[in-house]
This record gives C-alpha cells, sequence and structure tokens, in this order.
C-alpha cells in the first residue's frame, strides 16, 4: 500500500498535467481564429490576393439575351465537368434560361439565372457549419470539406440556384471539385478569377461567342471599370430587390 | 418535494412486449439497411431532386422532434403545473421524449449528403444559422431531460425537481419554437415565410405529445398496471381538446394571413385547391382535427371507452403528419416567385409550375426507422431503470381494476 501511494500522487500530477495542456489546447483553439488577419466585413483573407478592394460581378443585358439560347449554359457545363444524367430534376444547374412575359404589358424577355452572389446571402446565414461562405470578393463558395448536405442552403436560396448532387461523380475537373451528397451553384469561375483577374467567366465568354455579349463581367468596387460604367448608364437591377440582399449579378431591361 | 412512490422497471410477461420489441428491432435494421444504401447510391434512389430536397425524411423527423418535444408534458403537468394525478408517470413522459427526440436526430442526420461528416456538423458552427443553434437546443434538451430525471429519481435531488421541470419545459418551448423558425426564417418561400410557424410548431408539439402518451400508457397500462386512472384520462381528454383547438387556430390563423396577401395566392392555391388538397383537408383538418375532436367531446371519456382516446390520438397523429407533410413539402413544390409581375412562359428548371414528389421505399424505410429506434429504445430504458409507478396513490383507482 505504501509503495502504490507515490505511484499513485505521480498519476494524479500527471494527470493534472495532461488536464493542463488539454486546457490551453482548447484556448488556443477557441483563440487562433480570431488571431487570423480579417478584412472589413470580418472575412479571414488568408487566400492570396483575395480583399475586398474587389467585388466581382455580372450585368446581364436581358434585351441582348437570345429566347432559345443557351450557350452560357453549355459553356458553364463544359468548364466544370457538369453533364446530364438525362433527369434535369436530380441534375446540376448552376446556371438556367428562363423566358420571362410581362404580366401588364406582354414584353417578352429572356436571361439567365445563377447564384446571385448576394452581399447578405441566405445561404451563408443558414449554413450550420458555415461551409458556405462569401469570399472578400464577394464570390459566394461552398466548403466541399465541409458541407455535410443538409440542404438548408437549398431551402433559404430565393433564387432556386443550388443544386444537390445526387449520385457519385466521375470525370470531374481538378478546378471544379464536386461532390455527391454536397451542395453547389455557380462559382462565377473563380478558379479564373483567382488566375488572372481579367479572364472572364465561362457563361460571359460563351455568350459573346455567340455574338449575343449579354454578360458582362467586371469589379463592381472599381469606378472606372466596364461593368461599373454600365451599371451606372443601363441601371442594373437586382432580381427581387425587396429581399435587400445586394446581389452581385444584376440584369438590365428586367 | 420528496417523491414518495414506488417506481418498478417493466417485467413483461406479455407476448405483445417481445412481439413489438422484435417488430422494432426488424424495423430498425430496415431503417439502418435504407440509410446505408441512400449513403451508397446517393439520393438519386429516393424521391427527392433538386425542387424537393427535404422530403419524406424530414416529415418523420421533424414530426418525431415535435412529439419529443411535446411528450414531455405529462412531466411539465406534474412538475410545472403542479396536477398530482400526472406525478406517477412523469418519469415515463421524460424517458418517451428523450427516446422520441433521439429517434428523430437520427432519421435528420443519416439524411444528410454527408452522414459520414457529423463530427463536422458537432464541431464547426455558423452562429448565424437556426440550424446551428437547433444542434444546441436538440443536445442540450437530452442533457436537460437527463438531469430532469435524475432528480426525480434520486430521493435526495427530488426537492429540485420543480426546478428542473421548469428549466425543462422553457427549453422545451424554445427547442420548439426553434423548430418552426427553421422554417419560418425562409423568406425566400412564400409558403414558410412566417412567424406563425413558432406558434404553430408549438401547438402541434402540444397535440402529438399527447397523443403518443395517451398510445404509451394504454400500453403499458396494458403490461403493467397501474399506469392510468379515471382522472388522468379525463385530464388527456381535456387538455387534447384544447390542444387541438389551438392547433386548428394557428393553422386557420397561417392560411387566412396567407389568402390576404396576394404574393402567398399561388402557395394557397396549391395548399387549398391543387395537390395538397386531399392531404390539407383530409389529413390534417377532417382525420387530425375534426375527427379526434368529435370522439374526444361527444361526452367524457370512461373507462370502458379508452378505445375512443386511443383512435384519436392516432387520428392526430396522422392529421399532424399530414400537416407536416403540407408545410414541408407543399413550400418546395410550389414555385418560388423570381420575378413579380411577369409570367415564366419556359425554364430549363421548373420555374414555371409546381414540381412533383413521390415518396420512394426508402425514405419510408428510414422514416419508420426513426420510430422503431425511439420505441426500442424506450422499450429497453424501461427493462432497466424504475420508471412505472408500482401503484397510484391517493388517486382513485380504475373502478373495474377495484371491482376485482
Amino acid at each position: 500500500m505504501s509503495s502504490s501511494a507515490p505511484n499513485q500522487n505521480n498519476a494524479q500530477i500527471a494527470r493534472r498535467s495532461f488536464l493542463q495542456r488539454l486546457g490551453l489546447l482548447g484556448v488556443a483553439a477557441v483563440a487562433a481564429p480570431a488571431l487570423l488577419p480579417t478584412d472589413s466585413n470580418g472575412q479571414i483573407t488568408t487566400l492570396k490576393g483575395v480583399s475586398d478592394k474587389h467585388r466581382w460581378g455580372l450585368l446581364i443585358d436581358s434585351s441582348k439575351c437570345a429566347a432559345g439560347c443557351d450557350a452560357c449554359v453549355r459553356g458553364c457545363n463544359e468548364e466544370h465537368g457538369i453533364s446530364s444524367t438525362g433527369n434535369d430534376d436530380t441534375d446540376a444547374q448552376w446556371i438556367r434560361k428562363i423566358d420571362l412575359k410581362d404580366n401588364l404589358t406582354g414584353q417578352l424577355s429572356s436571361l439567365p439565372m445563377m447564384c446571385q452572389h448576394c452581399d447578405s446571402a441566405p445561404c451563408v446565414d443558414v449554413c450550420p457549419t458555415g461551409a458556405s461562405f462569401k469570399r472578400a470578393d464577394g464570390v459566394v463558395l461552398v466548403n466541399k470539406h465541409t458541407c455535410i448536405g443538409c440542404r438548408y442552403c437549398v431551402m433559404a436560396c430565393p433564387y432556386k440556384a443550388r443544386s444537390f448532387i445526387h449520385e457519385p461523380l466521375t470525370d470531374q475537373k481538378s478546378w471544379a471539385p464536386r461532390g455527391q451528397g454536397t451542395v453547389e451553384s455557380c462559382t462565377l469561375c473563380v478558379h479564373r478569377i483567382d488566375e488572372d483577374n481579367e479572364q472572364q467567366p465561362a457563361c460571359a465568354v460563351a455568350c459573346t461567342d455567340e455574338a449575343h455579349s449579354a454578360i458582362l463581367f467586371g469589379d463592381l468596387n472599381d469606378p472606372n471599370s466596364d461593368i461599373s460604367k454600365a451599371m451606372v448608364e443601363r441601371q442594373g437591377l437586382q432580381v427581387r430587390s425587396d429581399f435587400d440582399l445586394n446581389t452581385g449579378v444584376r440584369y438590365t431591361k428586367l | 418535494m420528496i417523491d414518495h412512490a414506488r417506481y418498478a422497471t417493466l417485467k413483461p410477461r406479455a407476448f405483445s412486449y417481445w412481439l413489438l420489441l422484435l417488430l422494432c428491432a426488424a424495423m430498425v435494421g430496415i431503417g439502418g439497411y435504407c440509410a446505408l444504401a441512400m449513403e451508397h447510391a446517393g439520393h438519386i434512389i429516393t424521391g427527392m431532386n433538386n425542387h424537393i430536397v427535404w422530403g419524406l425524411p424530414h416529415v418523420f423527423a421533424v414530426s418525431l422532434i415535435v412529439a419529443a418535444s411535446g411528450a414531455l408534458n405529462g412531466a411539465s403537468l406534474s412538475s410545472v403545473f403542479g396536477l398530482p394525478h400526472y406525478k406517477p408517470v412523469a418519469r415515463l413522459s421524460v424517458i418517451l421524449s428523450m427516446c422520441l427526440l433521439i429517434g428523430g436526430l437520427l432519421v435528420l442526420v443519416l439524411d444528410l449528403g454527408r452522414p459520414d461528416r457529423l463530427i463536422v456538423a458537432m464541431t464547426t458552427y455558423n452562429f448565424r444559422s437556426i440550424f446551428a443553434w437547433n444542434i444546441f437546443l436538440y443536445t442540450g434538451f437530452l442533457a436537460v431531460g437527463v438531469c430532469y430525471l435524475w432528480m426525480m429519481m434520486e430521493s435526495r435531488f427530488n426537492r429540485h425537481t420543480v426546478v428542473a421541470g421548469r428549466v425543462a419545459f422553457a427549453w422545451r418551448i424554445v427547442l420548439t419554437t426553434g423548430t418552426g423558425c427553421i422554417f419560418g426564417f425562409l423568406v425566400g418561400r412564400n409558403a414558410l415565410d412566417s412567424a406563425l410557424l413558432a406558434p404553430l410548431f408549438i401547438a402541434l408539439s402540444l397535440v402529438m405529445g399527447m397523443a403518443v402518451l395517451v398510445l404509451f400508457f394504454v400500453i403499458l397500462d396494458r403490461w403493467h398496471s397501474p399506469v392510468l386512472n379515471v382522472q388522468l384520462l379525463q385530464s388527456l381528454r381535456r387538455l387534447q381538446v384544447w390542444f387541438l383547438l389551438s392547433l386548428v387556430y394557428f393553422s386557420v390563423v397561417h392560411h387566412l394571413t396567407n389568402l390576404y396577401a396576394t404574393e402567398h395566392h399561388l402557395v394557397e392555391r396549391h395548399t387549398l385547391t391543387g395537390d395538397l388538397s386531399g392531404v390539407f383537408w383530409l389529413g390534417h383538418i377532417l382525420v387530425g382535427v375534426l375527427l379526434p375532436l368529435s370522439l374526444l367531446t361527444i361526452r367524457s371519456i370512461n373507462v370502458g371507452e379508452i378505445s375512443r382516446l386511443v383512435i384519436s390520438a392516432l387520428l392526430s397523429l396522422i392529421g399532424a403528419m399530414a400537416l407536416l407533410y403540407v408545410v414541408i413539402i407543399g413550400s418546395q413544390s410550389t414555385p418560388q416567385t423570381l420575378f413579380p409581375g411577369k409570367t415564366v412562359l419556359n425554364s430549363q428548371f421548373g420555374d414555371a409550375g409546381f414540381s412533383a414528389y413521390q415518396p420512394s421505399i426508402w425514405e419510408w424505410g428510414l422514416g419508420g426507422g426513426g420510430i422503431a429506434v425511439a420505441l426500442l429504445l424506450c422499450l429497453m430504458l424501461l427493462r432497466i431503470l424504475p420508471l412505472l409507478p408500482e401503484r397510484l396513490p391517493e388517486i382513485p383507482t380504475r373502478p373495474d381494476r377495484s371491482e376485482k
């Protein structure tokens, strides 16, 4: 019994020391995110080159968008390796074409609808794990490693712009990681933005190639950019502006 | 307030106990297999799609969670509202409540696109999300339930039962409000964007909770008398009438406010006269409210008429699930209004019309598995813990028993 007493004492000290270290580790884990550099919106800005100096967005001129043309959709699908399984209801729909008729004037219009990259994104608000996030430059993305596939963001999106992946995927593009059981949406071709700010998203390129040039991409924070000037001249409108989400995608002649 | 009543574990001699246990175990197995199949093949094997992303498993999960909150009624009526005839069944109420919640959470988790990432959900939080708050509310409810049960079962701590009961009562109100807010906060969906969903869910929880308590008590009364007596029966009946009236009140007010706002007319047309009208009128209104109310209010229930209480409880549960089906599925099958003042002529992704949903056998299996888990857990805990009253002191015993 007497020999076991020091051992017991040592074990207690070791346990106390272990608990102290565990406590320190816990404090460090909690404090660490607070020490990371953030921008004025509280966004973590560890990604090289991503800052709130830019706010990327699109201006879509629906008067130039042709009904029946889906070049932007095809361009997007090709760029991101989105293939059809023959079931539109379960296939990913990063961008879709919608034809409209004004109830009063009967005026017809056509436009592409995709993630509107909202400043106050409902999908970001509702995501329980923070997998849906907005970068400092306004691009709304899904972290594929922390998305648990709860689909609450799909429910919350006022634009029906998010897709849940229902089945296993093959032949993915390295720049557009996707995964069964997770949610995805338009990334504004963020891989192109990160590579070179002057590159246009695939949908805009495809639209220009079809000689419509209905989709204009650029920096909304730069007053001298083409998109900012066009926004002032042609009054870029938000879809469902009543939600006051300050969308990064705007429309003219809506 | 020391609990002088004596409690016992369930010592079943009835064949029906073992049969129910076996059925539950089999259903748990089936549910587990369905969950595995869904995880392996993806949600493509379900009836869900990118229009209806929350399907039948959510209806089952929310039903179980809402019923769990309501099942605490029995204990709350004893500890918080001081009704002595609920005291002998308070332990049963708490244990049923926790088991139902576990069953509901299991369905919710196994319906995730990536259930293997549960650890992410438990360690990475976005506190702006009501969903994240609900994770704390659900796990907290289980912790509060365990404490509450402990205070009741440990004679040294009996004096804290009232405090624990009040905390549990407040917690379940917040929990059900939070569950209602998961839907009520969705401003982009005309069918859901309403603060009324929170009190509606609370009324729904009271109805469902009372119904599951009635069924639970009646079954236990068959295996281990005495659980029910006239006083308890009459109280259950009276309360269920009020709960049903409060449910239909909130439901009617919800739809009337929607009918007043033009932007909600499409949703209301879909619910009241469209594809979901059968589920709404027959399921929710007729089966879920009118029939149970009729059965409960024709005349007071005597001991020989327990079947009337049981049938009304079953109908209430079916009706409550029908209402949740309308809320959850109906809100998704109605097209979202993207362009007020314009008509969608064509869309590559179903913006023009209503979306169809046909639940698959896998979803039924998973949902049924959740119910079975709750029951199985409950049946096993009844054998381990002294939860059943050995007798009902100071309360008139049932006439048929006193005659024997």
